[in-house]
């Protein structure tokens, strides 16, 4: 029995872990007990859990073909995006969708059908794979394509449609490591949206949110949009640099004391990065590490909120009730008074599959310590998010409760009873299925 | 791609430590040679290196306990390589090679006669040209005989010994041995066992310090440093109050 979370490090349960190496391990996994397949523990919650059999995919992380002429890699789902970036970047290939953090694996971001920067001009990871093979339950191997019912289950079913073995997705060409960053401050929520919908058309675009401020400058955001460098615009000195991610410098070495971020401390961060941000003004040049996984840089970062762990909250609004929705969510948080160090805002584009998370509109992702308090206020910002027509993220869940799942996402219903009728419920769960009753 | 960069040599390529080095050794351009008893097993393994670093790599069937083959085993490689690393182990359980001496016979075969054979057979061909480093993964298991597993510490032992012996004899040839201590190490070896965080290297670690060894031509090394204080201690724990402990 290990002990082992989600990276948000709440719940932690004590599951028995089993390494796959190999098709026949997952084979043998699979034949015995009901079980769960877990990538590299970056989901927040609780999905990557089953106490009585966990199936570690990182064993199986072989890249097995690459094709030049269409960008096509094939990997088992072990792969992390932060190894094929390290053996492609260099030949001028970087991943279609990237999460937030490039320590995800294949599976992982097959089985969240994970969202980038990108969302609303290229859609989920989904765009980008060609195809999965899928160890159901009795043991059979499918390879599913898009269109088909397992496919369209599998990318964004959270490892309950079965064990992700393989996978081919197709690669982005880029002529440099470097990102043209520009940033517009917004002084307020209506503004954030404003240079959003302004700005539909920049390939990458994402929000920093002050979700710690009330009155007039609620929801004052930074709106960072960019696009991937073309060689003329990078100086010659820089063009082939940086192909290796920066490395990890700052570790958190152990569990920082609960009050370490609170209202104030996250109050004072907040204003004073939202200065620092307003400052910059114009197109500039920013690595790809530092544009796409800011967070990266530190180690255990998830140790900042200490030992009880803490909670991420994610929604997606439609875009007719987006701006009702996001000041409503806004008028609570600040109202709590709840820390939320890092919140981020994003423009999603028409979303797509049977169980994916986006949806045209905003997507909101706050987070805060594990605490009653926060608790109490994310039962809140879920009744919100319900009135306004939005769902949830499971990626980042921990907590949600069945019926509200239910009342948000007719969807889910329609996906355990899929999983009841092929087999699967009985055969993957995880400790997040059960509590949602999927 | 690999202009010029020698040949490395995994010998029990599908064991995770040994997998981790081949990356590590591929990363910098070297051809690799994948060896082990069932090679068709290592077909993805291959495609892997192919993939990430597009370098060259062959498979090869090997098993240490067939000593009488190790000659020919060497002729059929594509080259002699310039570095050989042995990951060949097995464990087995103390228990079943206390209660049975034909069981503990294996254990010290796999881990003494089959390693040493092989490594010697690649020490004569490497001497005779004059250069190439064996690295050999013995373990901390060897510094002291105790009762939980002595039946694998004495023949990693004998394997200390043994490289040891050829560290000594080969340096006058421009033939380098590295020794490898590794502690405890995330493995399928280790596997379901409650090893302490601290003490426990994972397999990339290990590839690191053997890289990092060859490269600097260095003797022994322990991978997670605490071990060498760890076995010093345990070496010195005088022998009438170790009967008395349960190590
Ligand atoms: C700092 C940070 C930033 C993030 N930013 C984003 C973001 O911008 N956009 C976004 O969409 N997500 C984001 N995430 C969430 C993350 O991308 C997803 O949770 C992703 O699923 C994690 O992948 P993993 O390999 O760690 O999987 P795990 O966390 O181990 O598992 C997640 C889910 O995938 C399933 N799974 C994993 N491997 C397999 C497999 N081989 N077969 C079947 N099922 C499998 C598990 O069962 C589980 O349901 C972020 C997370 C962090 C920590
Ligand atoms: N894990 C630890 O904590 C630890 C600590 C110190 C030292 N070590 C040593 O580190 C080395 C690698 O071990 P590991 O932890 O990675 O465990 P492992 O996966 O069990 O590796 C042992 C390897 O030896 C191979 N092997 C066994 N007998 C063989 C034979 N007769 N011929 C050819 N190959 C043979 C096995 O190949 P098959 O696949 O064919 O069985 C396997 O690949 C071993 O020497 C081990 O003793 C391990």
């Amino acid at each position: 029995m290990t002990r082992i979370s989600g990276w948000g490090r709440f719940p932690r349960r004590d599951c028995r872990v089993v390494r796959a190496r190999s098709e026949q391990d997952v084979a043998r996994a699979v034949a015995e007990a009901p079980l769960i397949a877990r990538g590299n523990g970056r989901a927040y919650g609780d999905s990557a859990l089953n106490a009585g059999l966990t199936l570690d995919m990182r064993g199986m992380d072989r890249m097995l073909a690459f094709d030049p002429a269409t960008g096509q890699l094939t990997a088992e789902a072990g792969v992390l995006l932060a190894d094929v970036i390290e053996a492609f970047l260099p030949r001028g290939w970087f991943p279609m969708v990237t999460p937030g953090t490039r320590f995800v694996t294949l599976g992982g971001a097959i089985a969240a059908d994970v969202h980038g920067k990108n969302h609303h001009c290229d859609g989920s990871f989904r765009a980008c794979v060609d195809w999965v093979e899928v160890m159901g339950p009795d043991g059979t191997v499918t390879r599913t394509t898009p269109g088909e019912d397992l496919f369209d289950w599998t990318l964004g079913g959270m490892g309950l449609t079965g064990v992700i073995l393989r996978a081919a997705i197709r690669l982005r060409p880029v002529e440099t490591g470097w990102i043209l960053q520009r940033t517009i401050p917004a002084p307020s929520l209506e503004a954030a949206l404003d240079a959003f919908e302004a700005n539909a058309d920049a390939p990458y675009s994402v929000a920093w949110i002050d979700a710690s401020t009330e009155g007039p400058h609620m929801g004052r955001a930074l709106v960072m949009l960019g696009h991937h460098a073309p060689r003329e615009a990078v100086p010659v000195r820089l063009r082939d640099r940086p192909v290796t991610a920066r490395r990890q410098r700052l570790q958190v070495p152990f569990d920082l004391p609960g009050f370490t971020l609170n209202r104030y401390t996250v109050g004072a961060f907040n204003a004073l990065y939202y200065r620092l941000g307003a400052r910059k003004s114009g197109e500039h040049l920013v690595d790809w590490d530092s544009y796409f996984y800011p967070l990266d840089a530190i180690g255990n970062w998830n140790r900042m909120y200490g030992r009880r762990g803490f909670l991420q909250f994610q929604c997606a609004l439609p875009l007719s009730t987006a701006q009702a929705g996001l000041t409503e969510l806004l008028t609570r948080i600040t109202a709590a008074g709840q820390a939320s160090f890092l919140s981020v805002l994003k423009r999603f584009g028409p979303g797509e599959g049977r169980f994916s998370f986006p949806m045209e509109g905003y997507t909101l992702a706050l987070d805060m310590p594990v605490n009653d308090r926060s608790l109490r206020l994310m039962s809140d910002l879920d009744r919100v998010t319900v009135a306004h027509g939005g769902r949830f993220y499971l990626a980042k869940d921990a907590r949600l409760d069945r019926a509200t799942l239910a009342e948000a996402d007719p969807r889910a219903e329609a996906f355990a009873a899929w999983r009841r009728e092929t087999g699967r419920a009985a055969r993957f769960t995880s400790a997040q299925s059960e509590r949602l009753g999927l | 791609m690999s202009a010029g960069k020698g040949a490395v040599l995994l010998l029990g390529a599908g064991s995770d430590m040994a997998r981790a080095t081949a990356r590590a050794f591929a990363a910098d351009g070297h051809p690799i040679q994948l060896a082990a008893r069932h090679p068709e097993r290592l077909t993805e393994d291959r495609a892997d290196l192919e993939t990430r670093y597009g370098v060259p790599v062959s498979l090869h069937a090997f098993d240490a306990l067939d000593t009488a083959s190790h000659a020919a085993f060497l002729s059929r490689l594509p080259e002699l390589p310039q570095v050989a690393v042995c990951a060949v182990g097995y464990m087995g359980d103390q228990a079943e090679s206390v209660a049975d001496p034909e069981k503990a016979t294996l254990v010290l075969r796999s881990n003494f006669e089959g390693p040493a054979s092989i490594l010697a057979h690649l020490a004569n061909a490497m001497a005779a040209r004059g250069s190439g480093v064996l690295v050999g993964i013995s373990s901390v298991a060897g510094e002291r005989g105790r009762q939980s597993n002595y039946v694998y510490g004495s023949a990693k032992a004998g394997f200390t010994a043994f490289l040891d012996g050829m560290r000594h004899r080969l340096a006058p040839t421009g033939v380098h041995v590295v020794t490898v201590k590794p502690g405890f190490v995330a493995t399928a070896m280790t596997e379901g066992l409650d090893l302490p965080e601290k003490l426990t290297a994972q397999p990339d670690e290990v590839a690191a310090a053997i890289r990092t060894a060859v490269a600097k031509r260095r003797n022994t090394v322990w991978v997670r440093p605490v071990w060498r204080w760890i076995m010093a201690i345990i070496r010195a724990v005088p022998e009438p109050v170790f009967k008395r402990t349960k190590l």
